[in-house]
């Protein structure tokens, strides 16, 4: 089922939504670009420190961080091979290099250090509330909107599917390679689409009786308060630290 | 096919963020406030599709679909994308937030060339037999540009990501046979039960 995580009764929770998405975007493009071993090893221990202040629970992040590190592992059957450099080990007659390690070794860090922000982002913050926030942050109004219904259907559509999965298999579907079942679930997705397409135009009608004139109203009033502003410098200050370690080590 | 976060160059990250940017605001000119809460629903929808796992001999894939809401959508597929990968990675850590454009521009792009190759073989008065080779070229060759716009991605970081770019595109062969087959199967059952999908939204 889809479900999100949750670290309701943090000091990061109570933040600024948008300040958040800031810190989060700024730290996340910081690590993408650099290179440095001792950045990106900052900024994941930074990250686990910001998780950690945020209450998710341990479990729940290793779980989350498992689909990255699968994708992960296939990168490190093939860039220690391919890379050229210095030999390293060798497997048979394939050479392992120590650059290709290195560079394997570095996109793991990353990848993990922008993955756990994302997480902390996630589980300190409401779906609908990152939506406003990205409002008042300048997105475009009908993007806000299509996030809002799509977010507000997944569930709805994704219970449906559970319930025609079910049907299938009292009808004795069993899912083989062959012709049969993909049609099966063709239809099955086509179903899908047709049944969101009618309560698509079910609560459109709806929305328009009540009088909905293409406005979302936000009960939650953002306002930046001394914690945010704080918040705001220390992390600002640490991703321009940052900035400057890679900058200066490199020339 | 998502990229995962770290792997890309900078300069790869900008350029899929900058077509991505464009794609976005040329799909959503075209769509209408009224017709948000009917798009939001299919991208819905999309996103379930995109769960199923269908499967192939001993292991199972998949579907991506970008060819099937290509045909549908036309360019508003950029947004339904961009929505769609931005919930999976808020809810499920499926990529993030730098690679949030090269992996929409990844799928939404191919979709969108789909619609203009393809589009005009799925409307009604087409004879059957163009109409199902249409749909089935459009689900098939969504999964191929993908493909390869991914393998692109990974070679033009690094060259050495050039095994690993020939063997995403090798190992989606299989995916694009299989979402052809989907697609072409779904569409047709569109045609039979809901022929105003295919024809009302993609204007």
């Amino acid at each position: 089922m889809i479900k999100e995580i949750s670290g309701s009764d943090s000091i990061i929770y109570c933040l600024d939504p948008r300040v958040k998405i800031i810190i989060a975007i700024l730290f996340s493009v910081m690590v993408a670009v650099s290179d440095r071993f001792l950045v990106l090893i900052s900024a994941l221990i930074l990250n686990l420190f910001i998780i950690i202040t945020a209450r998710v629970p341990i479990k729940e992040v290793f779980k989350r961080l498992i689909p990255v590190n699968t994708l992960l592992i296939f990168l490190w059957l093939f860039l220690p091979f391919t890379f050229a450099g210095e030999d390293l080990f060798s497997i048979g007659s394939l050479t392992g290099t120590r650059e290709g390690v290195l560079f394997a070794f570095r996109i793991t860090i990353k990848s993990n250090a922008i993955m756990l922000m994302l997480i902390a982002l996630a589980a300190s913050t409401p779906i609908f509330t990152i939506g406003h926030a990205m409002h008042q942050l300048g997105m475009p109004e009908k993007l806000v909107h299509l996030f809002f219904f799509t977010y507000r259907y997944l569930h709805v559509i994704h219970k449906e599917y559970i319930r025609l999965v079910n049907s299938m298999k009292i009808r004795g579907f069993k899912p083989k390679t062959d012709l049969h079942t993909y049609k099966s679930y063709a239809h099955l997705i086509g179903m899908l689409l047709v049944r969101g397409f009618d309560r698509g135009q079910r609560v459109h009608n709806a929305m328009i009786c009540r009088g909905f004139s293409g406005k979302f109203y936000s009960l939650s009033n953002f306002s930046i308060s001394r914690a945010d502003v704080i918040a705001l410098i220390l992390m600002a200050g640490f991703i321009l630290m940052l900035v400057i370690l890679e900058w200066t080590q490199t020339t | 096919m998502h990229i995962s976060e770290g792997v890309l160059s900078p300069a790869i990250l900008i350029g899929g963020a900058v077509v991505t940017m464009a794609g976005v605001a040329i799909g959503l000119k075209k769509v209408d406030n009224e017709n948000i809460p009917k798009m939001g629903i299919l991208s819905a929808a999309f996103f379930v599709a995109s769960l199923v796992h269908v499967p192939v001999g001993p292991s199972s894939v998949h579907l991506i679909l970008n060819g099937l809401l290509g045909l549908i959508l036309g360019w508003k597929a950029f947004p339904a994308i961009l929505v769609a990968l931005a919930l999976q990675a808020l809810l499920f850590q499926f990529g993030g937030i730098t690679t949030l454009g090269v992996n929409t521009m990844n799928m939404a792009l191919p979709a969108v060339i789909c619609y203009y190759l393809f589009g005009w073989g799925v409307k009604s008065g087409i004879k059957q037999r163009v109409f199902i080779t249409a749909a089935f070229a459009s689900g098939f060759c969504a999964v191929l540009v993908s493909s390869i716009l991914v393998g692109f991605s990974l070679y033009l970081t690094g060259e050495a990501f050039l095994p690993a770019a020939k063997l995403i595109v090798a190992a989606h062969l299989p995916v694009m046979i299989i979402e052809g087959i989907v697609t072409a199967a779904c569409i047709l059952f569109l045609k039979k039960v809901r022929p105003e999908l295919l024809e009302e939204i993609n204007v």
